[in-house]
């Protein structure tokens, strides 16, 4: 039996998140509808020349991937392992567009080079010079869960430091799109917050997190990941049961769960999914949340995870993360439940160590 | 760590047949399903050959019985007539009797239905429904749930090699116990996004692709899907399968050279066989039969070709690239060749790689130009894409 340990972690997003040097005191809750991420200092990470080039997504990537590489001391990792579910939807859009308006003429390659769903990736290898194992999940809101399960794989079968991340970035004509077919919320719907919220949709938002995971404990350690499941479609009744069955599997039962992180984006469709396990299930459990600080995207979820890891390290909860308020002495189990729109469910486990 | 990885199903839809038995047929008459490209209205009409699907769109609706509301991209479509083959030729009748997932590649998606409505969303409401049948994952869920498998699906996509990572994720999770039974494959449609990709690298052949030819100009698009069905060999056995054949060797590695250009030596290339070598416990001279991934555009051909000699020097197997048939099918390729694969073990046939004449001067490879009957043990399929990466796999005959 294998133990993963999480010895790097690092994040881009809407908050200011690479700047290490700041805290969970320092972010706010988003107030408009639609966030980029916010820039980091690229500088201190990508070759001037490059940064011009490279979209947001594979720049937030890179980022985040640089933060998790040096915070666990590793120069070259046995795997590079990225999930996206939208892929890099700016260049995708741009060399769309440019085939539409201007009727297939005119083209240059780059934006079609870059809108694969493996840029970040590649990238990421190509910067490193890292000729091993690299692979892309593109699996809708369990794509960053398909690179956390590919993980564990790699250190069973013999490997000692993975690079796992998820990113994703905003299309701004793609969100248009869903904002058609009320998918995003309105920037009036946001007054009373998402965990208050009586409206549809969530916040489109980008970033990109991305954690070393290795098989040996460090100085440097976050947590311990246990395991994770994924399901592409629950009912809302089934999920409990579900939730059950995945601690029971891993020896624990709900009263170990010292806290555990939501997914709650404020769609009034689709929070149902979280009130259950709220109200009933871990009602004197510590409940957090966090998709109010990253907005939602395919991979917001590692967003938790970046979170639940800074947490478990710091043991204290961040007050503008908590749903309720519960005395917790020591945080030693952490759950995270994350589903987008019904489909896409994911439990997450980390442990103290 | 060491469950045997049996192959008991699989099915294909390319342009050059709707099933495995049509797609045989065709490679062994050396009928290759390259034309002019009739279901897309670009204007690179009549300056490109591509491999495309006689079927419309309706048709496959039809024969899916899907309702008309449905919101299948072309990839979708394609995935699941080739994925009920596949479950079909593996016999499975209930799904979920063992731990069984699906993990799909694709790397068009619902681009094909995004392009065509891109902007008239705002107006045609009744396409709307199109709008969350873009992203990748789409595919598999609609496979998922028209299977109704409850199991762990993925979808995986490394641009050209994304199927054949798939297939290596399949095989991994069986070897490890995680699941018993498995569906691995891939789809790709055309689309007027790759077709124009393609052009502005000014990778597509005017005429026929010609790979490993000294004169080769570039590819031909094409579209397929492919699966096959993974079984534990254990579960194979107590369930009195056939089994088709085994993957024993599988490996991913990356090329870290250029975003779109492979590496002048094939570095990475060389590093995804001598892996998959290694997780075979196989050496180079036991492979029979190499199924090239071989796109007719300049640069793979050669850095492939010099990756083949670094692991196989001066005795090199009976190679082909069967893509003179099918065109480059992008995400689809790995698991159309893989199926090829398959077939030519069973067969003990090496299905030849058409359109060659001359060999490139610098490396002199000539790869088989004809249908040859020859006893098969082992065969090592390539697959390479964009963003570097590089992955092989080994079938066999035996464990």
């Amino acid at each position: 039996m294998n133990n993963y340990y999480i010895n790097g972690i690092g994040c881009v997003s809407a908050q200011d998140t690479s700047n290490l040097e700041l805290n969970f005191s320092d972010f706010s809750e988003l107030k408009n509808n639609i966030v980029d991420v916010f820039k980091p200092n690229y500088k201190a990470f990508i070759k001037p020349a490059m940064i011009r080039r490279m979209s947001s997504g594979v720049k937030s990537g890179i980022v985040a991937s640089s933060i998790a590489l040096k915070e666990a001391n590793i120069d070259l990792p046995e795997a590079i392992i990225t999930g996206s579910g939208m892929g890099c939807l700016r260049d995708s859009e741009k060399f769309l567009e440019g085939i539409i308006n201007n009727n297939e003429q005119y083209l240059t390659p780059t934006s079609f080079i870059q809108s694969t769903h493996n840029t970040v990736g590649g990238q990421i290898a190509l910067g490193l010079s890292c000729k091993s194992y690299n692979v892309t999940y593109v699996h809708q809101a369990t794509s960053f869960e398909s690179s956390l399960i590919d993980s564990m794989m790699m250190i069973d079968e013999g490997s000692d430091h993975i690079l796992i991340g998820g990113v994703d970035e905003i299309g701004p004509h793609t969100t248009e799109n869903h904002e058609l077919v009320g998918h995003v919320k309105k920037e009036s719907d946001l007054k009373n917050g998402i965990l208050n919220s009586d409206s549809k949709g969530s916040v489109f938002s980008e970033g990109a997190q991305f954690f070393a995971i290795e098989r040996d404990k460090k100085n440097s350690t976050y947590a311990k990941f246990i395991d994770v499941a994924v399901y592409d479609k629950l009912e809302i009744d089934e999920v409990e049961n579900k939730m059950n069955q995945f601690l029971n599997d891993n020896k624990m039962q709900i009263s170990d769960i010292d806290m555990i992180v939501l997914g709650i984006n404020g769609d009034i469709d689709y929070d149902e999914y979280y009130n259950l396990l709220m109200r009933k299930t871990f009602k004197n459990t510590q409940q957090v949340y966090y998709k109010h600080l990253s907005g939602e995207y395919n991979t917001a979820s590692a967003f938790g995870l970046w979170a639940a890891c800074k947490i478990i390290k710091d043991q204290s909860i961040p007050k503008i993360l908590k749903i309720n308020n519960k005395e917790v002495p020591t945080i030693n189990n952490v759950l995270l439940y994350n589903q987008y729109r019904g489909l896409s469910h994911s439990f997450t486990l980390l442990s103290s160590c | 760590m060491s469950k045997g990885v049996a192959i008991t199903g699989m099915g294909i839809i390319s342009s050059i047949g709707n099933t495995v038995e049509e797609n045989f047929q065709s490679l062994i008459d050396k009928n290759a399903g390259i034309s002019k490209i009739s279901k897309i209205d670009t204007i690179h009409k009549d300056e490109i050959k591509v491999g495309e699907i006689s079927f419309t769109n309706d048709e496959m609706v039809q024969i899916l019985n899907l309702p008309e509301s449905n919101n299948y991209s072309r990839t979708a479509l394609l995935a699941e007539i080739a994925v009920k083959e596949a479950v079909n030729n593996a016999k499975i009748t209930d799904i979920n009797k063992y731990k069984t997932g699906l993990i799909s590649a694709t790397s068009v998606g619902g681009m094909d239905m995004t392009e065509r409505y891109y902007y008239s969303y705002k107006d045609e409401v009744d396409k709307r429904k199109y709008i969350d049948a873009h992203s990748l994952g789409d595919s598999t869920l609609k496979i998922a749930s028209s299977l109704g498998l409850t199991g762990y699906t993925s979808t995986i996509s490394t641009a050209c090699s994304s199927a054949t990572n798939a297939i290596m994720l399949g095989a991994r999770m069986i070897k490890s116990g995680k699941l018993d039974r498995v569906i691995v494959g891939g789809a790709d449609c055309l689309s007027k996004f790759t077709i124009n990709g393609f052009k502005t690298l000014m990778i597509l052949s005017e005429t026929d692709c010609m790979p490993f030819d000294k004169n080769r100009t570039g590819l031909n698009l094409g579209e397929a899907a492919a699966y096959l069905v993974l079984e534990s060999d254990e579960i194979a056995k107590k369930e009195n399968k056939k089994v088709l054949g085994y993957i024993t060797g599988y490996a991913n590695a990356n090329d870290a050279f250029h975003q779109t250009a492979s590496s002048e030596d094939g570095e990475g290339a060389t590093l995804a066989m001598k892996k998959a070598l290694e997780v075979a416990k196989k050496s180079p001279k036991e492979i029979d039969y190499i199924n090239a991934h071989g796109t007719a555009t300049p640069n793979n051909d050669s850095s492939e070709s010099k990756a083949i000699i670094r692991i196989f020097g001066k005795t090199i197997p009976s190679f082909s690239s069967t893509k003179g048939y099918t065109g480059h099918t992008l995400a689809a390729a790995g698991a159309i060749e893989a199926v090829y694969s398959i077939l030519a073990l069973q067969n003990d046939i090496i299905f030849p790689n058409l359109n060659f004449k001359t060999p490139i001067e610098e490396t002199l490879l000539i790869p088989e130009t004809e249908v040859i009957n020859k006893k098969i043990k082992h065969v090592l399929s390539n697959s390479f894409g964009f963003g570097g990466n590089c992955s092989s796999l080994i079938f066999s005959k035996e464990l």
